[in-house]
């Protein structure tokens, strides 16, 4: 017997396909962009920032990386309102994976930061340029071009990953493939085409990615 | 962009792997099942007291007394399989599972994907809320949030006379659900009576009340589309355990209520 397949059936449903691609999307702007920048703050904490701090970070590192997203995303949106703190869904998903993200990236942008040559930092110095310029204009941005093929593979994951925030009806991509899988029982149809169009947003976004990395960071590396 | 064309083939070349699962065995359930001595019966293990985890971590429940009952009838072992409202149709469609006992109701759209035996439970879904919540027609649920499983029954209920101010909220199992209720991220809950029962029982602070039927809709038990031999076999053993109260006996246990009558 063989198998019909009817993508009409899930492709009429575009305007739900749309919806979720846009909030995946969307999702994925946000968080990678406060999910890096807690990331870099974390990083400056860790390796130059202040001491009473530091123990603070690691913990935030550690406590995130070891844990599931899932269970993140469960406790920020099952388990703050028990704190008073009620958040949407939608809210609820972009503070999980922008705290997700600034863990993982806090990570890698640190390993980037340990490889400055101490020579940079003396040659900083010498120019009579305080610890925070020194950072950011010295430090940071050869960091970050040396890590950057990692930050990006880290931000395709979390966009991935944010199909999860679907289990907490926030209405991304996933979710549309599953409604529209519960509505028409189409499920194979369904789990196709997302795939395809999660295929296309994680080779659109690296391809992005490395554009803007190559832009920023000139004579970077190109993927 | 050479990695690229990598994963695209991968993709494409492994399309008719999955074609070919599932779909070549039709009308051989039954005759599976009695060869094996064995029948893998899909019951929900979220849904009290139709099929919930006991303290002894073991599923109980109305559903499972059900399989049990059948598997004891064709006198094969039951192979229990826990599903979630949203994927007990799938396991049915790709043979995972011979039957799904999973308070499922019967609908035109489910009709078109699998087969439906004879009803062997009673039930119904409502919207429950706070009392301090007055809802007395589907008018009053606008400008509301209401949580409700996805793709199950009182989903497509609530669709059909949700008014545009409603924001529904669709999760993806009846623990979800429940918790987005009960945690007050949702004012309004869509459920099955039994499901909010439980609930209400726990969370007595919520004063959560009955507000709105949805639908009265008795449970059937799903099989494969097609799969005639089986279904038939299965109705009769269910019009002879009404016959002899098993039936009324089981519903009187989970829900405090006799089974009545039920639609073939």
């Amino acid at each position: 017997m063989a198998v019909e397949l009817d993508f009409a059936a899930v492709l009429s449903q575009w305007p739900l396909l749309l919806l979720g691609v846009a909030w995946t999307v969307g999702l994925t702007a946000i968080s990678a962009s406060l999910g890096v920048l807690l990331g870099i703050v974390c990083a400056w904490v860790a390796s130059q920032g202040p001491r009473w701090l530091r123990p603070l970070v690691a913990s935030y590192v550690e406590l995130i990386r070891n844990t599931p997203f899932i269970v993140q995303l469960f406790f920020i949106f099952f388990g703050l309102p028990a704190a008073g703190v009620r958040l949407s869904p939608e809210w609820a998903s972009v503070i999980a994976m922008v705290i997700n993200l600034g863990a993982y990236s806090a990570e890698i942008v640190r390993a980037g930061i340990q490889a400055t040559p101490k020579g940079h930092i003396e040659a900083a110095a010498s120019l009579a340029l305080s610890r925070m310029q020194s950072f950011i204009f010295v430090v940071l941005p050869p960091s970050l071009q040396r890590v950057w093929p990692a930050l990006v593979s880290q931000i395709i994951i979390v966009m991935l990953g944010s199909a999860v925030c679907g289990q907490i009806s926030t209405p991304e991509l996933s979710f549309a493939g599953n409604l529209i899988q519960s509505r028409n029982f189409r499920a194979f149809e369904s789990y196709i085409v997302i795939t395809v169009l999660y295929l296309a947003l994680s080779m659109g976004a690296r391809l992005l990615l490395n554009r803007l990395g190559a832009r920023v960071f000139p004579g970077a590396h190109r993927g | 962009m050479a990695r690229f064309k990598t994963a695209l083939w991968c993709l494409l070349c492994s399309l008719p792997l999955f074609l070919e699962g599932g779909w070549a065995h039709a009308q051989g359930a039954l005759d599976g099942v009695l060869k094996s001595h064995q029948i893998r019966i899909a019951i929900p293990t979220d849904y009290p007291p139709y099929g919930f985890v006991g303290v002894d971590l073991q599923p109980q429940g109305l559903d499972i007394d059900m399989a049990n009952l059948i598997g004891a009838k064709l006198g094969v072992k039951v192979e229990l399989i826990p599903v979630t409202s949203a994927n007990r149709i799938p396991y049915l469609q790709t043979h995972k599972a011979d039957l799904v006992i999973s308070t499922l109701g019967k609908n035109a759209e489910r009709e078109r994907v699998i087969d439906f035996t004879a009803a062997y439970s009673p039930f119904f879904q409502a919207i429950f809320a706070a009392k301090s919540i007055p809802i007395k027609s589907p008018a009053d649920l606008s400008g509301k949030t209401i949580a409700v499983t996805r793709g199950a029954m009182e989903d497509q209920e609530l669709t059909k006379i949700a008014p545009p101010g409603l924001e529904v909220r669709r999760f993806e199992d009846n623990n979800a659900t429940v918790s987005a209720f009960v945690s007050g991220q949702t004012q309004l809950l869509a459920t099955g009576a039994s499901v909010a029962g439980v609930m209400m029982q726990r969370n007595p602070q919520l004063g959560a009340e009955y507000k709105l039927l949805l639908k009265d809709s008795p449970n059937f038990i799903g099989v494969a589309k097609g799969e005639d031999a089986l279904r038939l076999r299965v109705n009769s053993i269910i019009a002879e355990a009404h016959k002899h109260g098993e039936l009324d006996k089981m519903a009187q246990k989970w829900l405090g209520r006799p089974a009545g009558n039920l639609p073939d």
